[in-house]
């Protein structure tokens, strides 16, 4: 996933690449075991929503791993008039929901789990946000609604990398504390290394005795599997300061795109 | 219209299942009637309006017809990008009701007034808008647009005694009303604030001057053929809206006379001052803005003389 993730963030020359690469795992565990889905199409399917749009690609990477994107498609990722841009798009088959404007994914998520009790499904709701998308009073809006109407249908992922657009989390607005905020709003939480594929599957596939929507607090490494972009080095950019930052937006040169691979292959 | 609403939806809701009410919390002495019929598919969110648009979303996507209401501004302008990112871009069949359009809250000031949604959401194509004038056309616009398979939003008027002479509740998508016939002077309006604009064509009758009246009840699909058809036959016209003047009925109108080349001067009425702090009943405030049946005679004068 990390191989298809730098691939087509190199070859359309765009960013956003540490947010994909930390969400891996979360991804791979959820379309190579949780999501219960024959196809994209099954209207009774558990549903996934990436809250946290600008993971966009790691999300077409598990689709076309999962089989559900032609590679044709993939490689038109921000090509003209595609339907695979940084964020996703339902019109893409395998998406869901279209995202991209953080805070709103949690509470289509909600509307979708609130739906499947209604209709008396076993279907589940997968919702994966940002820490730094907390920050937004309407995911509190639905952490509300969502514990009230007991949505223990619903699972709530949150990526935490630690890292928002312009900074740390801790720097911008600290919510250091996260579990505990989740847990005064009425969630059953578990914390887990955001990494580990299966203590992710274990986490969001056990079943509980409880009525309380769940969220799984994972703990990410931003840039995860690229050392240069987890210590957030701007390699071919030397006039570029050091910064956790850096590879939010930063597009690969030739040069970190090989080093990245390198790596990669490395550590295979 | 808020009678209408609901006793229109309890109608749609006992032929279909998949009909949901939803409010934001708002709705006293409006609601009860759904509530008590079908208690499972009445939803009170709380007062969380951005959350109500993206579970109404969530819902539509799974197969539901969700009713989204609360007052105007609360309903439209709070959670506008949740409209957008939600039910417009996933062209999803989320209904969301706007109850108070205009100064209909009057007392209860600037922050209640719904002066923009109309505006505001036009700019969103995919977003059907839907305006009745009084009761009965409500309850036929309402039920004539329940199976439109994208969104609707509905900007209705509390008042239920109203009733537009002529209008008979006739209501057709994409098409005007015509309501009176006249070759002196034609009106264009929208919303409750037509009853005003009725009463202004009688007292120009009474003074010897022919007003024809139409009245624009929907947005996309725009009644542009049929309004550039009215307009066509006269010389002068007059748009009013309880509206801000962006984007509104004004503009649609003057955009339609210039782009079709139509040899019409138009003088378009609706809020053009800011807020000043002050607030009043409905109609002190069409008084002051120049929008009550005063004004409009007054501004028909002043067109024509010139």
């Amino acid at each position: 996933m990390r191989r298809i993730i730098l691939d087509h963030s190199k070859r359309a020359n765009v960013g956003h690449i540490g947010p994909c690469l930390c969400v891996v795992e979360i991804l791979s565990a959820l379309y190579s075991s949780v999501l219960r889905a024959n196809s994209p199409d099954d209207p009774d399917r558990d549903r996934f929503i990436l809250s946290k749009g600008h993971a966009g690609l790691a999300l077409y990477a598990a689709l076309s791993l999962k089989g559900w994107l032609p590679q044709e498609t993939l490689d038109t990722f921000c090509g003209e008039n595609t339907l695979l841009g940084v964020h996703p798009e339902a019109a893409l088959r395998g998406v869901d929901f279209t995202t991209g404007s953080l805070g709103q994914g949690l509470c289509i998520a909600a509307g979708a789990a609130l739906a499947a009790k209604m209709q008396h499904s076993t279907r589940r709701v997968f919702c994966l946000i940002s820490d730094a998308e907390c920050n937004e009073g309407s995911v509190w809006e639905a952490a509300m609604f969502a514990a009230h109407h007991q949505l223990s249908n619903l699972h709530a992922i949150v990526d935490c990398n630690g890292q928002q657009a312009l900074g740390l989390t801790r720097d911008v607005l600290d919510i250091s504390n996260l579990a505990e905020r989740w847990r005064a709003f009425g969630w059953r939480t578990s914390e887990v290394d955001g990494h580990s594929v299966s203590a992710l599957v274990q986490s969001l596939s056990t079943p509980s005795s409880s009525d309380a929507p769940h969220v799984v607090i994972a703990h990410t490494i931003f840039g995860k599997g690229v050392s240069f972009m987890q210590e957030g080095i701007p390699v071919s950019q030397t006039n570029l300061p050091t910064h956790p930052v850096n590879w939010h937006y930063l597009p690969m040169s030739g040069h970190e795109y090989n080093l990245a691979l390198a790596e990669l292959e490395r550590s295979d | 219209m808020r009678k209408a609403f609901i006793t229109t939806l309890c109608e749609l809701a006992a032929a279909d299942d998949r009909i949901v009410l939803m409010t934001g919390d708002l709705g006293h002495l409006a609601m009860e009637p759904f509530r008590e019929r079908f208690p499972n598919r009445f939803l009170n969110v709380g007062v969380a309006e951005q959350n109500m648009i993206g579970l109404a979303t969530g819902l539509a996507e799974a197969g539901f017809l969700p009713y989204a209401y609360s007052i105007a501004t609360f309903a439209a302008l709070r959670p506008l990008e949740f409209i957008r990112n939600g039910p417009v871009l996933h062209q999803l069949p989320v209904r969301i009701v706007g109850m108070g359009m205009g100064f209909e809250y009057g007392h209860s000031g600037p922050t209640h007034y719904g002066v923009e949604d109309v505006a505001v959401l036009r700019t969103l194509p995919g977003l059907t808008i839907v305006i009745p004038a009084d009761s009965d056309q409500a309850a036929n616009a309402i039920s004539d647009t329940s199976k439109i398979s994208g969104p609707v939003y509905y900007s209705l008027g509390k008042d239920d005694k109203i009733t537009v002479p002529g209008l008979n509740g006739r209501f057709h998508l994409g098409k005007i009303q015509v309501t009176r016939t006249g070759g002196d002077i034609a009106l264009v309006t929208m919303g409750s604030l037509s009853q005003e604009v009725a009463a202004a064509a009688e007292e120009l009758s009474s003074r010897g001057l022919e007003a024809a009246v139409a009245v624009v009840s929907n947005f996309y699909p725009d009644p542009e053929d049929d309004l550039a058809d009215f307009l066509s036959k006269v010389r002068h016209a007059v748009s009013v809206e309880a509206q801000t003047m962006s984007g509104g009925l004004g503009a649609f109108a003057a955009g339609i006379i210039a782009s079709r080349g139509l040899q019409c001067k138009l003088r378009a009425l609706g809020v053009r001052t800011p807020p000043d702090g002050t607030s009043g009943v409905q109609e002190e405030r069409w008084r002051k803005h120049g929008i009550d049946r005063h004004g409009i005679v007054r501004t028909v004068h002043e067109l024509i003389s010139k």
